[in-house]
C-alpha cells in the first residue's frame, strides 16, 4: 500500500513514558519481569499504533499483573483464560493491537487448552509467555515446564513429570510465528517483540524469565555470561546456524539428525541455513527439539503467512451482506414463512 | 372413489402424538403436522421428546422418539396432558407411549413393524395387537404402513431402503385425513425441500403422503373423523417459532435496539445448541457467532466482545453453567454487560440431557463464590423467549452487568405460533460509552441505576485497567477493607435496584383470595391452563408468573399477603418455594416434579382443587 505522507494526520510521537502508568510496580526486586516490562514499554512507541489501540490481556500469575503496569487498555482476567478474552476483543475490534501476557503455569497448565486453540486459529494477536519454570505467585510449586526432578514444596522428592517445551507446543498447534527471547537481553527482546507485532497472524514468544525468589538462576546454564555463547543459537533468516565464540561452530544435518561441526572446516553449504518460512514445520521442530548438547535457538524460529481468523470472519460477514443486504426488522421478525389472521 | 360419508366429531382441541424409532422421522412428521395446523389457523403447542442417543439400536425402547402436538379452536398453552391419538410406528413406541393415551383414544399402529424380533426388543412376550383388550380400551387402527408405503412406490426407481424411509409420510397423510387437515402445505414443503436436489425423493414422499390420506378417504378403516374449528386468535401476522429461535431473535432485536452488535460465543450442548445455530444465519445483522473450544472459552470470548463494546452473549445448559462460574464472577466484578442463556435440562451431571427441568434456579442465583448477585430472568413459553431475551439484554446494558436468562428444554424445542411484534413496540435500550472529553473514572456510577460507564479500547485518552481484583471507584487495585465492603454493597444495591424498573405483576384472577399459584419459567402454560379451566368452572384461584427471579418484583410481597395459601409448582424440588419462604416468611406449599417432563394441566388442577376445597 502506498501511503500519502502529506495526508497522514499528525499524531504526536509516543515515547516510552506514555506507557508508564502512575501505579507502583510490585514484582519482587530483581524479578526478570522488570526487564520485559521495560522492553515492551520501549517497543510500543515504535510500532506506529495509537496508544488507545493497545489492549493487553492477561490471566493470573506474576506475569499477569503486567496490564496494570502499562498505560494502555488492559484486562486482568482469570487463570488461564486470557486467550479466550483476547479472542473476543480482537474479533470484536480487529483494529486493536492485542497482547496476551501469560506464564508457564497460566498458559500451559490451567490454560493449555485455550492457548492451543488461540494458536491454531491464527488470530493476529501477540502472546508473550514468561517461562520461569516455577509457580511464583503461589510461592514456589513446580510448573509444567519444570525439569524432571525439580524439588519444590509440592514435589519435595523431585517432580516426576516430563516438562512441556513451549516452542514445540506452539509449533504443534501450527502457530504461524514462533520465537524465543531472554529477559537479560533487552535489545533482543525489543527486536523479537517488534517482529511479533509485524507478523500478521498469531505470534507466540517464549521468554526465558528468571524468578529471583523461587527459581533463581534457572536459565543461568543457558544465558549466563559464562555459557551464553555456547548455549544460545541466535537465528537470522537466510543465515547459517552458527554459534560459539566467534561463531566458530555450526549445525548440519546428518539424515534427520543435527550435528555440531567446526564452522571453519565445514564444506560450503554444509551448515544449515535458517529458514523460518520453510513450508514444512519439520525444520522448526528439529530446531525446537535439539538435545542438551546443542545450543538453544533464540529469535524467530518459524514465520509463515496464513489468513487470520478475524479476517476470515469479517470476510464471511461481508459476503453475507453482499448476498442478502443488511438485515432488516422485517426479515428478522417475519422469517421465511408467515400467515395472517384477519 | 367412494364419497366420504363419515360424520365429523367436532372437537375443541386435540392432542396427537407421533412415536416411532429415532430413525423413523417422527420429528419431521410432527413438525409438518404443526405447520399445517397453524395455517388453519389453530391455536397450537408442541412437545418434541427424543432420546439422547442420536441412533440407539433400531427397535429398542431407548431409541423411541416422539413428537406431540396440541391444536385447538380454543386457547392452547401446553402441548397437552395425554394424547387423544397415538401413532406408534413400532412395538417399542407402543410400549413407551401407550400408557399416556387417553381411554378410548385413537391408536394407529404400523402392524408391519410388529415382528417377533421387534416385539422382543420392546419387551412384549406376545403381540399386543392380538390382545382383544387393546381394541376394547382404544380405537385401534392397525395398518400395514410399511407395506402400503412400499406398494404406492412400486413403480418408482427408488431403492427399497429409500422407499422404507418414506413411510412416516404415510402415517402423516392418514392423520391429516383423520383430523381433516389440508395436505397442500406439506406438498409445498416437500417440493421446496427436495424437488430441486432430489426430485425422485420429493415425488415419492408426496405419493406416500397422498396414499395415506386417500386410504382414510376410500377405506372403511375408521368411521372416526375429527374436526377442530379455526381458533379465534388475535388478528395479525404470525409465524411459528421455537424457544431457541425466539431467544436468538430476541438477542438480535436487542442488538438493534441497543446499537451494539451481537457478539455470541458458544460450545455445542443439548438443548442449547440451536441458539448458536440460529444466530449463525444472521451475519448480515452484524451478528458474530463463534464456536469455540469449550464452555469456559465461550463465556471468555463473549466477555472479550463486551469489553470491546459489543453485546456479549453465550448460551449453554447446566453442565456448561458450572464451567462458566468463574468467568461470571469476573463479569460481575468488572461490571460488564453480558447475557448468559441457560437452557435448563435434567441434572445433575449429564443427567437427562434431552429432557426438561427447572432445577438450575439456585445455581443461577447463588452458583458462584463470593458475594456475587446478578439479575436472573426467565422465559414463559417458546415465543416468550423473544421478549425474555430482549429483557435480559436491556438489564445487561442499562445496568452494566451479566444477566442469566433461564429457559428450558421444553421451551427450547417446543414451538407455537407467534404474533409477530411491531418493532416500534421494542424500547430503545442503548447506553453511551464514556465521554472522551472527560477524565475517565472506571467505577463512577449513574446515580439512578448505579451502573458504571464503560470506556472501550480505541477510545482516546480513556486507557485504564480492569480485572478480577477488587478495585476502588477510580479503578485502582484496592485491598482496603472499607472499600471492599463499599464495593460489595454497591454491586448488590445495583442489582436490587433493577426492581424499580419492573412493571407491576400481572395476576390472573383476583388480587386477594384463598389460593395464589406462583410459577416461573416453562410451567406458565400448564399453570395458566389449570387456573383458566378452574375459573371456567366458577372456582376462585389466582396465579402470577415471575419473569424476574432476581431481583424479585417489589410488589410480590404485598400480593402474597392477600392470600391464605401460596402454591409454588416447579419442575425441581422446591427452589423458588424456598426463595419465597426466605424473602417473605410465608409458609409456601411446594408442588414438585422431577421426571424430565413438564407438568400436566390436570396435575396442577388437582393440587389447586385440593387447596380450594380443603
Amino acid at each position: 500500500m502506498v501511503t500519502d505522507i502529506q495526508n497522514v494526520p499528525a499524531v504526536p510521537a509516543l515515547t516510552r513514558k506514555d506507557f508508564v502508568p502512575t501505579c507502583e510496580v510490585r514484582w519482587c526486586p530483581g524479578c526478570g519481569d522488570y526487564a520485559i516490562l521495560s522492553s515492551l514499554q520501549r517497543t510500543f512507541p515504535e510500532l506506529g499504533v495509537p496508544r488507545e489501540n493497545f489492549a493487553i490481556i492477561s490471566g493470573i500469575g506474576c506475569s499477569s499483573r503486567f496490564p496494570f503496569y502499562m498505560d494502555t487498555y488492559g484486562f486482568h482476567t482469570i487463570h488461564g483464560r486470557a486467550p479466550s478474552v483476547a479472542t473476543g476483543v480482537k474479533v470484536a475490534n480487529p483494529d486493536l493491537s492485542v497482547w496476551v501476557i501469560t506464564g508457564d503455569g497460566d498458559g500451559l497448565s490451567i490454560g493449555g487448552n485455550h492457548l492451543l486453540h488461540l494458536l491454531r486459529r491464527n488470530l493476529n494477536i501477540n502472546v508473550l509467555l514468561f517461562n520461569n519454570r516455577i509457580y511464583g505467585l503461589t510461592k514456589g510449586q513446580y510448573s509444567p515446564t519444570s525439569p524432571v526432578g525439580t524439588k519444590t514444596k509440592t514435589s519435595p522428592t523431585g517432580s516426576v513429570e516430563n516438562p512441556l517445551n513451549p516452542v514445540l507446543f506452539a509449533l504443534g498447534a501450527e502457530a504461524t510465528f514462533v520465537a524465543r527471547t531472554v529477559d537479560n537481553n533487552p535489545k533482543h527482546m525489543v527486536e523479537t517483540f517488534k517482529a511479533a507485532h509485524e507478523h500478521q497472524g498469531i505470534s507466540f514468544v517464549e521468554i526465558f524469565q528468571n524468578c529471583v525468589i523461587f527459581n533463581d538462576s534457572t536459565w543461568e546454564s543457558i544465558y549466563g555470561k559464562e555459557n551464553r555463547e555456547d548455549q544460545m543459537l541466535f537465528l537470522e533468516a537466510g543465515k547459517p546456524l552458527l554459534f560459539g565464540k566467534d561463531k566458530s561452530k555450526g549445525i548440519r544435518l546428518n539424515g534427520l539428525t543435527p550435528e555440531i561441526v567446526d564452522a571453519a572446516t565445514a564444506a560450503p553449504g554444509e551448515i544449515l541455513i535458517h529458514q523460518p518460512d520453510h513450508p514444512s514445520p519439520l525444520y522448526s521442530q528439529l530446531l525446537a527439539t535439539m538435545g542438551p548438547e546443542f545450543p538453544t535457538p533464540m529469535g524467530v524460529i518459524r514465520k509463515i503467512e496464513k489468513p487470520t481468523y478475524e479476517s476470515l470472519v469479517a470476510a464471511q460477514t461481508d459476503a453475507t451482506v453482499a448476498k442478502k443486504g443488511t438485515g432488516t426488522w422485517q426479515e428478522l421478525l417475519q422469517g421465511d414463512s408467515t400467515w395472517t389472521v384477519a | 372413489m367412494t364419497q366420504p360419508t363419515h360424520a365429523f366429531h367436532e372437537m375443541k382441541s386435540v392432542v396427537v402424538r407421533f412415536a416411532g424409532d429415532s430413525g423413523d422421522g417422527m420429528q419431521i412428521v410432527g413438525e409438518r403436522f404443526t405447520d399445517t395446523s397453524v395455517t388453519v389457523p389453530n391455536s397450537i403447542a408442541t412437545f418434541p421428546d427424543f432420546p439422547a442417543e442420536i441412533r440407539a439400536p433400531v427397535g429398542t425402547i431407548g431409541g423411541v422418539s416422539a413428537f406431540q402436538v396440541h391444536f385447538g379452536s380454543n386457547q392452547v398453552l401446553t402441548p397437552g396432558d395425554e394424547p387423544d391419538a397415538l401413532v406408534a410406528m413400532n412395538p417399542a413406541a407402543l410400549a413407551v407411549h401407550l400408557c399416556d393415551l387417553a381411554k378410548g383414544g385413537l391408536l394407529v399402529v404400523n402392524s408391519a413393524a410388529f415382528t417377533e424380533e421387534n416385539l422382543k426388543m420392546a419387551g412384549f412376550a406376545t403381540n399386543p395387537l392380538d390382545d382383544p383388550s387393546l381394541s376394547e380400551k382404544y380405537t385401534l387402527i392397525s395398518l400395514d404402513i410399511t407395506g402400503l408405503a412400499l406398494e404406492s412406490l412400486k413403480d418408482t426407481t427408488l431403492t427399497n431402503r429409500e422407499k422404507l424411509r418414506c413411510k412416516n409420510f404415510f402415517a402423516l397423510g392418514f392423520m391429516y385425513w383423520v383430523y381433516s387437515r389440508p395436505i397442500e402445505p406439506t406438498i409445498d414443503y416437500i417440493n421446496s425441500k427436495w424437488a430441486k436436489k432430489m426430485p425422485g425423493l420429493a415425488d415419492a414422499n408426496i405419493r406416500v403422503l397422498k396414499a395415506g390420506y386417500f386410504l382414510g378417504e376410500t377405506s372403511e378403516t375408521t368411521r372416526n373423523r375429527y374436526m377442530v374449528a379455526r381458533a379465534d386468535v388475535a388478528p395479525g401476522v404470525y409465524r411459528k417459532i421455537s424457544g431457541n429461535e425466539a431467544t436468538a431473535l430476541g438477542l438480535i432485536a436487542a442488538s438493534k435496539r441497543s446499537g451494539r452488535d451481537l457478539f455470541f460465543a458458544g460450545y455445542p450442548i443439548t438443548p442449547a445448541t440451536s441458539v448458536m445455530e440460529t444466530l449463525n444465519n444472521y451475519k448480515h445483522f452484524g451478528v458474530k457467532t463463534l464456536q469455540v473450544e469449550d464452555e469456559i472459552a465461550a463465556i471468555g470470548v463473549a466477555i472479550g466482545g463486551s469489553y470491546a463494546g459489543k453485546l456479549g452473549c453465550t448460551a449453554t445448559s447446566g453442565p456448561g453453567m458450572c464451567l462458566k462460574g468463574e468467568f461470571i464472577g469476573l463479569a460481575i466484578t468488572t461490571e460488564l454487560p453480558l447475557v448468559i442463556v441457560n437452557v435448563q435440562r435434567g441434572g445433575p451431571s449429564t443427567g437427562l440431557p434431552t429432557k426438561t427441568e427447572q432445577s438450575d434456579l439456585f445455581q443461577a442465583l447463588y452458583g458462584r463464590h463470593g458475594e456475587s448477585p446478578l439479575p436472573v430472568v426467565a422465559a414463559n413459553s417458546p415465543s416468550d423467549c423473544f421478549m425474555a431475551a430482549f429483557e435480559a439484554a436491556r438489564i445487561a446494558i442499562q445496568y452494566s452487568t451479566p444477566v442469566i436468562l433461564l429457559t428450558d428444554g421444553y421451551l427450547a424445542n417446543g414451538s407455537e405460533p407467534w404474533l409477530i411484534p411491531d418493532e416500534s413496540t421494542l424500547p430503545d435500550i442503548s447506553r453511551p460509552f464514556a465521554d472522551e472529553s472527560q477524565p475517565y473514572v472506571a467505577f463512577k456510577r449513574d446515580p439512578e441505576t448505579l451502573a458504571r460507564t464503560q470506556a472501550i479500547p480505541g477510545q482516546v485518552g480513556l486507557e485504564h485497567r480492569i480485572g478480577g481484583i477488587e478495585k476502588n471507584e477510580k479503578g485502582a487495585i484496592s485491598y482496603d477493607p472499607e472499600n471492599h465492603s463499599i464495593m460489595t454493597g454497591l454491586r448488590a444495591a445495583k442489582v436490587a435496584g433493577i426492581a424499580k424498573s419492573l412493571p407491576p405483576l400481572e395476576v390472573n384472577g383476583a388480587r386477594k383470595g384463598k389460593v395464589l399459584v406462583i410459577g416461573w419459567g416453562g410451567t406458565y402454560g400448564a399453570i395458566t391452563s389449570a387456573v383458566n379451566s378452574l375459573h371456567a368452572e366458577g372456582f376462585e384461584v389466582s396465579c402470577t408468573h415471575l419473569r424476574h427471579l432476581n431481583p424479585l418484583p417489589s410488589d410480590l410481597g404485598e400480593l402474597i399477603k392477600g392470600f391464605d395459601k401460596i402454591l409454588v409448582p416447579e419442575l425441581n424440588n422446591g427452589q423458588l418455594s424456598l426463595i419465597i419462604r426466605a424473602n417473605y416468611l410465608v409458609d409456601t406449599i411446594s408442588m414438585n416434579k422431577i421426571m424430565g417432563r413438564p407438568f400436566k394441566v390436570s396435575e396442577i388442577r388437582e393440587h389447586i382443587l385440593k387447596l380450594i376445597t380443603a
